[in-house]
């Protein structure tokens, strides 16, 4: 992709300043004054937009306290920032350019209908997002890619216009029909640039999400969890209100994601969830990443894995981990998760909470003056 | 001349692939102890939680002294074992493990306890610090396995016996009960 930008560069320079050096210059510093705005304001910027608010370990124990068991057995150094989303939708997403200063988010729709091993599936998955350093990753590629689509969008306007002018301006400075081959395949590359760009950009997202998945099994030592949770998450038909495009590779699945998506497999940020589902379901020898490499090529019926060779040498074999009971033991139920979720909603938007005798909880808005409040239920006055 | 600048950069760039691999062993070496401190500090949060346990569930567990008292003496075992070796150690805390896993056993018959919210949120705690113990073993023995490895392997293991690496060990769990969590089951 480094490459396509520079030919871009390359090919611009050579057409409107007759140096290529010029073109290249250009590309350069557009593509690093971008890459230093993503690198510092980044994950701000996700967190901003997506209005997430940022949780402490009393507003929801069984949240850090999974978020805290998957840092551990990811071996990261510093427990990640927690965020709730209040939206219904069912997704969530890992952001911070490195893992000192990485945040997990999650919308309040998921944290209610996730048991504890699927949570830790899901979260496994973002907190390997971190550990694997993708989201940096996927910000040089995303900055990458907007560079080239802005160069050459600007380079076909102004070739559109200069050629309404009359004539271009290379044309006066002669030379054979070399340059002008030269010339023609510079014009249809930076025509065609965008789009490979993007493909590219979609396929390391693709990859970078199955590793992520290999990981969560990994670490989780239990692929059933996350695979449960992949299955809620594509039930689901609600779309995410705050999600854009360029936002899109850090969520844990595509949050435009369309029913029964399939031909466009080639321009999709992430694989299908029954694929995913699949490849986890499948791994029935152990939660190592062979084990998924060997699913992986299973299901896709291929001979080419997708965990890189690698991170494929250690032969020990890493055994799966016995489900926690069902009916979760000890775990909340789906109403008792409900009524978690949105207390801290409750919460975190500055409400107060008066328990009535009656058993009635009366949320007080922030904005509510008065010492005393009525019980519309039983008719007490409570102070506040 | 140039003979001299070949041996010399030869040299060099044996010293500084000698650097890094050496390095790389201290790296992992502490990334094995950093793995093991943590284990630590989940087996003490464990000891921690169980006094506040006790205190909560005495009032709703009249009949139940003994089951009690086993906890809090194996916990008082496992306290004292702390500052022994790793094998006395994990024996006290498999004790520790079974008596926790008698208690949970016991609290179905009490179906206050389940309204109790100081309780509920113990639960949580505890659960979840039994969790953690096992992904911080699950990470401290991959820590070991890939130090070990860096540590025998050629030719990093020519640079780790020159400056004295060696191997560490597995934290094994021999037996059944500690490898499960207690059943926290209390439905």
């Amino acid at each position: 992709m480094g490459v396509l930008l520079l030919l871009v560069g390359y090919f611009l320079g050579l057409y409107f300043f007759g140096s290529s050096i010029g073109g290249l210059i250009i590309a350069l510093v557009v593509w690093g004054v971008m890459s230093l705005v993503a690198f510092f304001r980044g994950g701000n910027i996700l967190l901003t937009l997506s209005r997430a608010k940022k949780i402490s370990r009393d507003d929801h124990p069984r949240l850090y306290n999974v978020v805290e068991e998957m840092k551990i057995a990811s071996g990261l150094e510093k427990m990640p920032d927690i965020y709730i989303i209040d939206d219904p939708a069912l997704n969530a997403f890992a952001t911070g350019r490195d893992p000192n200063r990485a945040a997990v988010a999650i919308t309040s729709g998921l944290l209610q209908k996730l048991n504890r091993d699927q949570l830790q599936g899901v979260i496994g998955h973002e907190i390997s997002h971190i550990k694997n350093r993708d989201v940096l990753l996927m910000a040089i590629t995303a900055v990458l890619l907007g560079t080239i689509v802005i160069l050459a969008w600007y380079a076909t306007r102004i070739l559109f216009f200069s050629s309404m002018a009359g004539g271009r301006r290379s044309s006066s400075s002669g030379g054979g029909s070399g340059q002008l081959i030269i010339l023609a395949v510079g014009i249809v590359l930076i025509i065609l640039a965008p789009i490979m760009a993007q493909f590219i950009y979609f396929a390391i997202s693709r990859k970078r999400e199955y590793l992520a998945d290999a990981s969560s099994a990994l670490y989780t030592r239990y692929p059933e969890g996350l695979a449960s949770a992949l299955e809620k998450l594509a039930a689901s038909t609600s779309q995410l209100k705050s999600a854009n495009k360029a936002t899109a590779p850090m969520y844990i699945i595509n949050p435009f994601r369309k029913k029964g998506m399939r031909a466009s497999n080639l321009t999709s940020t992430h694989p299908p969830i029954s694929e995913r589902i699949r490849i986890l379901r499948s791994m029935a020898g152990g939660a190592s990443f062979a084990n998924y490499d060997q699913s992986y090529r299973q299901v896709h019926k291929a001979d080419k894995g997708v965990i890189a060779t690698s991170a494929l040498t250690t032969v020990e074999p890493v055994p799966l981990r016995a489900a926690t009971p069902e009916a979760g033991e000890g775990e909340p139920d789906q109403i008792q998760r409900a009524r978690d979720t949105s207390a801290v909603l409750w919460q975190l938007s500055n409400y107060k909470t008066i328990n009535c005798a009656c058993g009635t909880k009366l949320r007080v808005p922030p904005k509510f003056k008065q010492s005393k409040i009525k019980c519309p239920h039983c008719g007490r006055i409570n102070p506040i | 001349m140039t003979w001299y600048i070949i041996v010399g950069v030869v040299v060099v760039l044996i010293i500084v692939v000698l650097i890094a691999t050496y390095n790389k062993l201290v790296r992992l070496r502490n990334q094995v102890k950093n793995a093991w401190a943590q284990i630590d500090v989940q087996l003490k949060r464990r000891h921690d939680l169980i006094p506040n346990l006790i205190e909560t569930v005495k009032g709703y567990m009249k009949h139940e002294r003994e089951t009690l008292e086993a906890i809090t003496k194996a916990r008082n075992l496992a306290q004292q074992a702390a500052s022994s070796g790793p094998g006395a150690r994990a024996k006290a805390e498999t004790e520790l493990s079974s008596a926790l896993g008698r208690f949970l056993a016991v609290v179905e018959n009490y179906p206050d306890l389940k309204a109790n919210q100081t309780f509920l949120a113990l639960q949580e705690e505890l659960t979840s610090t039994e969790n953690k113990l096992s992904f911080s073993r699950q990470y401290y023995n991959d820590s070991v396995l890939s130090y070990n490895n860096r540590t025998q392997m050629f030719p990093s293991n020519i640079v780790a016996s020159m400056t004295g690496f060696k191997a560490s060990e597995f934290f094994e769990v021999s037996v059944a009960e500690e490898r499960e969590a207690p059943k926290v089951s209390f439905t």
